[in-house]
Order: structure tokens, then C-alpha cells, then sequence
């Protein structure tokens, strides 16, 4: 055993510290909020804050002028997502009320905000247990996770200018970042400059229509436009509302759909669209297959919608045989699981079993590079497919070379060697955790979830997206799972929003010797 | 005319070799022994030395220059030259380069790195090496006249619907003109009377449409569209040639044998099925099934290879080979021995830089067999001998071995015959004789 770490750990805590004190600042959101709503758990929320910016500023301590290098970039990215999670917990365990009070459960819910999986422990949402402070701050955790705590770091802190592009690397969704301007700081900045236009927007829209047309929006609000506003760019899931977006009228559902598909899509080219050139985005190849498949995806779920004469349920009413709720439903559920966003405009768990099979079929796909989604990423599934084809081919033609193309470049053997090696880890860790989550659930007698509920349980934990069937169905929660496998899920929602390798590199030995 | 040609390599020599006789040829180039040569086997000058410094260029008396050409191996060198000289003379400066790349930042800036003008050796190779191939049964092909009119050389089988007539008779097909017929070594400036033979070598000059049609009346096998196109080998030429047929929605198959080539041209040619193999491998060329290919385009590295290959695929039964033939010396015997078209790169350059030397200047000239006859285009003058009055009476001013093949007025073609009046500002394609061309050139 060599006596010698090679990581800079100094360094890499250190920058930690700097971004767990400026993640401090976000507990401004419920303090506001609070104040607002006649100061209940405003104490939480302060201490929560001075608890969290305390101890960044003292691992600051540890080195006064941090120079991380290329290593030390994957241990800032795990720690940093892995104590947001821990110390955006704090206010849970502090208020105390509900199922979400317990350490493990706060852990969960607070992981599963900012990884913006959506999958929640909590027994009651309602604000009769939980004050509107804490419901807004379980929606801050998603927006803040969205487009990535290191993201915003390098748009703010130009301490992180000269390094920053291998940290948002290890932590941008999908293989590679493209660099849209010549300083890091400025990509960064471009990027959450988009995610901060289209969240704002959404929220304008939503209080808009509950302002000029109350009819069509009865349940909407100032608080729960900004609520939802906070968690749909990010493909978060948590809603408010128990009963997410059933609870609001069909108008609402319509409105968060194309903002849903929005959040699903890369960032970058958004930026291109904004700046006035559209072009960009149609001739995207990866946006075009999304489209394409959440289209044909959408319509195979509503054709089986349509003829499916016994789907009802006592919220939505006859689906079957109903145009415009089998439209409704499908689209936005479909667009919802594809993307890894988790939201439910109704109960999915009542639909039939080609219906949820084809749930299950897209919940694999996840969304874009470089957008807030999370799951195995179009990209990926993209250059699989194209590299399938050039195998056929080169079955038929053994001498034919035959590059990979994206957007009509060609695609380096190296990185589809890489996104080959991504995806099978990816399904081998789903696998795993289906069997873990399995073996760990027949220990409660009490706890009987299908085989199929701990399968989604497993992507949808994995792949960032929140609901899965079952007992993790969308009215559902994941409280009845014991600690352990709660634990196992925090972990799989962590390595799933860093896209696994991060947080593998660290439990290598290689990665901390020479 | 002063001209100056830095650089005696192959480009060089045949350049020099086409301007001896009535410009003042200067030619520098850096190799001693290749300066000795030049000084006994040309009628010129010849210096050694460095050609991109002022010094040399001097001695060359750059300063009293009309034209530089610059052609040494290195495309850098060249342009650095063209930019020497141009400190020095107004003179024209023209750079050969290899690199197509240089040549679009050329033509995209209108001018730049001091070069009048860039001829991109390779380019212009695949070029000619797609025209022929778009026409079944053609030895050569060049667009005049912004591609309007087409001067072609085809050969005659003994089958051939025009074959034992004479040109009068043969004389059938629509605003198509006779210019001249090669028999053996034999040069015939055609007449009337002329009688076609099959092995003879006919050249036509005519609308793009008209040599398409006499084309595909020639081909007794009713193949028209060339679809099936295999290139040998990613050289600069092999891929240039590839991203022609591509850009014209062709979908060519190249072969390379080395990995890293074939993969570099892969990723630059979407259209295009890269095969890595060597192409002498008969298992290989079977199974892809080379033999139905319509044209096998040989463009390796070196004469004797693409001779293989060209012999290799005619005898699988490939219907036409073009080889890319480096050594003018072989040409004629690769055409000898089973290889359809032999395409010449040196030819090719030269004939894009020769139309600078002419006083009247010329907008485009091709040469034929060798440069023992000329096609060129040019614009009739008022003062010219051509015009106002009919061909018949032009015709018996000017040297014998000259045919008007074709006349563009305001965008329309006139098919020339003996009535015909030439009008100042008519574009004419002209088939000279070599040996007249400067006479006819001062007359004109």
C-alpha cells in the first residue's frame, strides 16, 4: 500500500466549501416565503443557512488558494452534489413534521430534490402537516439541481474560470459540453441564463391564466405558479399538490406540456434559438429524434388510450373513447416519462398493461444532452442505433468504413466505445438495484410491492425520474421501503444525476494513488 | 511575353515546353542537375536557386515579367513566390497548389495572398475525370462557355452508326460540329469529304445537350447513366474525384488500402461507401461485386499500379477504366494495352495556365492528343478577321487545320456551318492545329 494520496483532497474540500456557501444563499427562497406566509418555519430556514454556509466556509479553511486539478474535478462534483444533499436536508429533520422528519427520510427527499427525481417520502403533501416554507424549498432543491450547482458555480464565482470546464463535464448531463463561447463562464452563464428565461416564463404564464382566467385555472396561484415553475424546467416532479398535476385543470396541463418537452432538450440549442438562430435547433439531430420519439410515442399511448373501454378513474372520468383525455393524458404522461420529468395528470397506475408497458419502454430514454433530464439521454440511444446500423452493413461489406455521424460530424471509435460502456453500466446497475431492492423488501412483512413496482422503483430512482408503478405509483410514495434500500436509492439517485462514472472513479484505488 | 516558371518538375517542364517556341521562358528551380537538363532539352533559360527569395527572382529579372507560374511541389512555396514577385512586377502571378482548401480561401477573397490565379492540380484532375466518365465512350472532355458547349473526343468501333461514312453524311445530328479526326498518328482537320473509319478518334464540339445524345448513339450497349462508380485508391486525386461524384448525387465507392486514409476519407465523404481493402484482391472484388461496376476509376499513387487495377477490372468485366496516368511518356501505351481513358494531371494544369500566355486572351483552352491540336474559346473582336463576313470566306484567310465548332450569341448556341457570319462579341470554340496557332491566335 502507497503511503501517498494523489488527490489534492485539501484543494477538492475546499471548493466544496466555497460551493456549499454559495448554495447557502438559496435558503433566501423559503425565508421569503415564509415571511410571507407569517413567518412558520422561518427560525428553520435561518439556521439551516447559517449551518450550511458555516461549515462551507470552514472547509474553505482547509486551502486558503485551492488549485484543483483534472483529478480532483470528479471528488468536488460527488462531494459537492452529495453534501447539497445532505445539507438541504437539514430543514426536513428541523421542522419535524411527517414521515419526512426521519434523518434517512429527509436524506431521500432532499437527494431526490436536487438530482430532480421527483420521488418523494413524504406520507401527507399537504400544507395541513407541512408549512409553504418547506413545500417551496423541496421545489428550490429541483430547480437549483436542474441545470447543476457547478453550472452556476462557474457562471458566478470566477474563482472556478480555470477549471471549471472539466467540473461542469463531470457534471453536465450527457458525454461532452460544447463550449459556446470562449470563457467557461460565459457558456455558463448563457446556459442558466436560458433555464432562468423559460422557468420565469412558465411562472408568468401560470399566473397569467389563473389572473385572466380563473375559470380555466381554479387551482393555480401566485405560490403554486412559482412551485411548478420551479421543478418543470429542471424535469424535476415534486409537485405541491398530492395529487400533482391532476389537481389542476386541463388548460394548466396543456400549458406545462411544451415546457416539460422544453426541459428535455439541450440547453445549448435553446441558446442558438434565443440569439435568433432557430436553424440550428431543426437541424439538430438529437432534437429531432426527441421530437420524433415523444411524438410517435404519444400517439401509440393515445390510440391505446382511446380503445381502452374501461379506463376510468373517479378524478379523470370515461378516458376510453374520449379524444381529447386519451390526447391529453397520453401526451403528457409520455412526455413526462421520457424525459425524466415524473410529473402525473393522473393516476398512470390505473392504465392497461400495453399502456404502462409503454411507460416503462420510454422511462429507458431520458432526455437530451446538456438539458435538465436525466436517464441513459437520446444522444446515447441515438449513436447506438447508428452504430447497429453500420454493423449490418459492415456484415454485408466486412472492407466498408463507415464513420459514426452526428449532426454530420463524425463520431470519434473512442466515445462510442464510451457511450457503449455507459449504457451497459447504466442497465447493469439497474438490474442490480432491482435485485437489491427485491432481497431488501421481502425482509418487512408488511411491505408487499409487486415485482414490477421495484422494478420501476429502480430506473425511476436511477434514471432521475421519480414515479414508477405500484406502491411507487405517481400517488404513491417510496416511505414504506425499509432504510436500507431508501439509502441504496439515495445513492442511485446521486450517481444517476452524475451519470455514474464521477462517483465510480472515487471508489477506485486507482483514482487515489498514481 | 516574359514568363517566368518557378519550379521544373512535371508541371513545370510541360508548361515550359508549351511556351518555348513563342514567349521568352524563364525557369528557375532549386535542383542543380534538373537545371542542366532544362538548359539543353528546352529552348530556355534555366537558373538554380531558391524561388521565394527576391535575389533569385531578380536574376530571373522579375521586374521585366508578364507572367510568374509558380509550381514547385509545396503549395506554401508556391503562394510565398507569387508573393515575392509581386513586390518586384504587375505581371500576372499564378500558383499551383494541391490543397483544395487554399483554393477556396483563394476564390473566397477575391484575389488574396497576391495570386491573379490558383489552379488546384487535383482538383482539376477529378474533375476531368468526372466529365468523362458522365459521357459513355469518351477519350476526353471540356466544358467551353460556362459548360453551354462541350468539346469531346470519342472512338469510333467498327459498329458505330457513323462508322466508313463521310463527315457529310455523318453529319446528321443537331448543332453538332466535326472538328477533326485522329487516325494512327495521323492528324485530320475534317471536311466534308472525310471519311470516318472504325479506330479513328473523332472530336465534336458542340451544345452540352448535342454531344450527350451523339454520345449515347455511340454506345451500342444501352447503359446511359454511369450509377455504378468504383475509385481505387484515396489519393488527393481518388478523393477529390469521389466528392465530385458525390456532389453531383452520385454515390461512388472508394477503395484504400490504408486504414487511416480510408478512414479520414470516410469522415469527409458522407456519400460515399469507403472500402478498406487492397483493390488487387480478386476475392474482394468479387464479392463486391467490382465487375458490374459501370466505371473502375484507378487513381493510386503510382502508373504502374493503376495500370493493374485498370487491366484487373477490364478483365472482370468492368464496361470502362479510367487511369490517372502521371508519366505522359506512358499514356499512350496504357491506352494501347486495355485502358479506356488515360487522364493526365499535368496536362490538365497546363492547360488551365497556357490560356495566360496568349495575347489575345483566351478564355479556355484544352489540349488534344499530346497538344497536337487546341480547342480554345475566345471572344470575336470587330477587327478580327473572322468577323463580318461567312466562315467560307474566313476560312480561306486563315492557315489551313482551323474549324469554328461553335458560336455563342447572347447565351444561344449557333451551329457554325459554311453560310454562317460571325458577329463581334460571339463567343467561338476554335479547333487548332498546333502548328497554325500562333498564326491563326495573330489573326484573330
Amino acid at each position: 500500500m502507497r503511503r501517498y494520496l494523489r488527490v489534492d483532497w485539501r484543494a477538492g474540500l475546499s471548493l466544496v466549501g466555497t460551493l456549499l456557501a454559495l448554495l447557502s444563499l438559496a435558503f433566501v427562497v423559503p425565508i421569503v416565503v415564509a415571511l410571507a406566509y407569517g413567518g412558520t418555519d422561518l427560525g428553520i430556514f435561518v439556521v439551516s443557512m447559517v449551518l450550511t454556509a458555516g461549515f462551507g466556509l470552514a472547509l474553505r479553511r482547509l486551502d486558503p488558494e485551492p488549485m484543483p486539478g483534472a483529478r480532483e474535478a470528479f471528488f468536488v462534483v460527488a462531494f459537492t452534489w452529495l453534501f447539497a444533499a445532505v445539507f438541504g436536508a437539514i430543514p426536513y429533520v428541523l421542522a419535524g413534521n411527517g414521515t419526512v422528519a426521519y434523518p434517512v427520510n429527509a436524506l431521500f427527499e432532499s437527494m431526490s430534490g436536487f438530482t430532480t427525481t421527483g420521488a418523494t417520502v413524504m406520507g401527507d403533501i399537504s400544507f395541513d402537516t407541512h408549512s409553504r416554507a418547506i413545500m417551496m424549498w423541496r421545489q428550490v432543491t429541483q430547480w437549483l439541481g436542474g441545470m447543476g450547482i457547478i453550472v452556476l458555480a462557474v457562471a458566478v464565482l470566477s474563482q472556478m474560470a480555470v477549471g471549471g470546464a472539466q467540473l461542469m463535464e463531470a457534471e453536465a448531463p450527457g458525454p461532452g459540453i460544447s463550449k459556446l463561447t470562449p470563457h467557461i463562464a460565459e457558456t455558463a452563464r448563457v446556459l442558466w441564463i436560458a433555464y432562468i428565461g423559460f422557468t420565469a416564463f412558465l411562472m408568468a404564464l401560470l399566473y397569467l391564466l389563473s389572473v385572466a382566467a380563473p375559470g380555466l385555472a381554479p387551482e393555480m396561484d401566485l405560490y403554486n405558479a412559482i412551485a411548478h415553475g420551479f421543478s418543470t424546467l429542471p424535469t424535476g416532479g415534486f409537485s405541491t399538490e398530492a395529487r400533482s398535476i391532476e389537481a389542476f385543470s386541463p388548460a394548466v396541463q396543456w400549458l406545462i406540456v411544451p415546457f416539460m418537452f422544453i426541459a428535455g432538450v439541450n440547453f445549448v440549442l435553446w441558446w442558438h434559438v434565443i440569439s435568433g438562430d432557430p436553424r440550428e435547433l431543426l437541424r439538430d439531430n438529437e432534437f429531432r429524434f426527441y421530437l420524433g420519439a415523444v411524438s410517435l410515442f404519444s400517439l401509440a399511448g393515445t390510440v391505446i388510450l382511446f380503445f381502452d373501454a374501461s379506463l376510468q378513474t373517479a378524478a379523470t372520468g370515461q378516458i376510453g373513447g374520449h379524444l381529447e383525455r386519451s390526447l391529453r393524458y397520453a401526451v403528457f404522461q409520455i412526455t413526462s416519462l421520457t424525459n425524466s420529468t415524473g410529473y402525473a395528470n393522473m393516476d398512470f397506475d390505473a392504465w392497461g398493461h400495453s399502456a404502462k408497458a409503454l411507460l416503462l419502454f420510454v422511462m429507458f430514454i431520458g432526455g437530451s444532452t446538456g438539458s435538465t433530464g436525466g436517464g441513459i439521454k437520446i444522444l446515447r440511444w441515438l449513436v447506438i442505433l447508428k452504430s447497429l446500423r453500420r454493423e449490418v452493413f459492415t456484415t454485408i461489406h466486412p472492407e466498408a468504413v463507415r464513420p459514426v455521424r452526428m449532426n454530420g460530424q463524425p463520431l470519434d471509435e473512442d466515445a462510442i466505445r464510451g457511450i457503449y460502456a455507459f449504457t451497459l453500466l447504466f442497465l447493469g446497475l439497474f438490474f442490480i438495484g432491482f435485485l437489491l431492492l427485491s432481497a431488501d423488501a421481502s425482509r418487512l412483512a408488511e411491505f408487499n410491492p409487486h415485482t414490477l413496482d421495484l422494478l420501476t422503483a429502480s430506473i425511476a430512482t436511477l434514471g432521475n425520474i421519480g414515479p414508477g408503478f405500484g406502491v411507487v405509483g405517481p400517488m404513491g410514495n417510496y416511505n414504506g421501503f425499509p432504510v436500507t434500500s431508501k439509502l441504496l436509492m439515495v445513492v442511485y439517485m446521486w450517481i444517476g444525476r452524475l451519470e455514474i462514472f464521477p462517483v465510480l472513479v472515487l471508489l477506485t484505488a486507482a483514482y487515489w494513488r498514481s | 511575353m516574359r514568363v517566368i516558371i518557378v519550379g521544373a518538375g512535371d508541371v513545370g517542364k510541360s508548361i515550359a515546353g508549351n511556351l518555348e517556341h513563342s514567349h521568352d521562358v524563364v525557369v528557375i528551380d532549386q535542383d542543380e542537375r534538373v537545371v542542366e537538363d532544362l538548359t539543353y532539352s528546352h529552348d530556355v533559360l534555366a537558373i538554380q536557386g531558391d524561388g521565394t527569395t527576391l535575389e533569385t527572382l531578380q536574376e530571373a529579372s522579375v521586374e521585366r515579367a508578364d507572367l510568374v507560374i509558380a509550381c514547385t511541389d509545396s503549395d506554401e512555396s508556391n503562394i510565398v513566390i507569387c508573393g515575392a514577385a509581386k513586390t518586384a512586377t504587375d505581371g500576372f502571378t499564378i500558383a499551383r497548389v494541391r490543397r483544395r482548401t487554399l483554393l477556396e480561401t483563394w476564390e473566397g477573397s477575391q484575389g488574396g495572398f497576391d495570386v491573379d490565379f490558383m489552379v488546384c492540380t487535383d482538383l482539376l484532375t477529378a474533375q476531368t475525370i468526372f466529365r468523362i466518365s458522365g459521357l459513355p465512350a469518351a477519350q476526353d472532355v471540356d466544358a467551353f462557355i460556362g459548360g453551354l458547349v462541350q468539346m469531346a473526343e470519342f472512338e469510333i468501333d467498327a459498329d458505330s452508326p457513323i462508322a466508313s461514312q463521310t463527315i457529310r453524311e455523318a453529319d446528321r445530328y443537331d448543332s453538332l460540329t466535326f472538328a477533326a479526326v485522329f487516325r494512327d498518328d495521323e492528324m485530320i482537320v475534317a471536311t466534308g469529304d472525310t471519311v470516318i473509319e472504325s479506330g479513328d478518334y473523332v472530336v465534336v464540339i458542340g451544345s452540352d445537350e448535342s454531344v450527350r445524345n451523339f454520345a449515347a448513339d455511340l454506345t451500342t450497349h444501352g447503359r446511359e447513366n454511369s450509377d455504378e462508380i468504383v475509385i481505387v485508391g484515396a489519393s488527393e486525386i481518388g478523393f477529390q474525384a469521389a466528392r465530385e461524384f458525390e456532389n453531383h448525387g452520385y454515390h461512388p465507392r472508394l477503395v484504400e488500402r490504408d486504414a487511416d486514409r480510408a478512414r479520414a476519407a470516410a469522415e469527409s465523404l458522407p456519400g460515399t461507401t469507403v472500402l478498406e481493402s487492397d483493390a488487387t484482391d480478386i476475392e474482394f472484388l468479387e464479392r463486391e461485386h467490382v465487375d458490374e461496376a459501370n466505371i473502375v476509376i484507378a487513381a493510386l499513387g503510382s502508373d504502374e499500379k493503376n495500370l493493374l487495377v485498370s487491366l484487373l477490372a477490364r478483365r472482370l468485366g468492368v464496361d470502362r477504366t479510367v487511369a490517372v496516368i502521371e508519366n505522359l511518356a506512358y499514356a499512350e501505351l496504357f491506352e494501347t494495352v486495355g485502358v479506356d481513358v488515360a487522364v493526365n494531371p499535368r496536362e490538365e494544369t497546363a492547360e488551365e495556365i497556357v490560356r495566360f500566355t496568349r495575347t489575345t486572351r483566351t478564355e479556355k483552352v484544352a489540349m488534344l492528343e499530346h497538344d497536337r491540336a487546341e480547342v480554345i474559346e475566345i471572344e470575336a473582336k470587330l477587327d478580327s478577321d473572322l468577323t463580318g463576313q461567312t466562315i467560307q470566306d474566313s476560312m480561306a484567310d486563315l492557315p489551313d487545320g482551323v474549324v469554328v465548332g461553335a458560336i455563342s450569341r447572347g447565351g444561344d448556341i449557333v451551329t457554325p456551318r459554311g453560310t454562317t457570319v460571325i458577329k463581334p462579341g460571339d463567343h467561338l470554340v476554335l479547333f487548332v492545329d498546333s502548328n497554325v496557332l500562333d498564326a491563326v491566335i495573330e489573326a484573330i
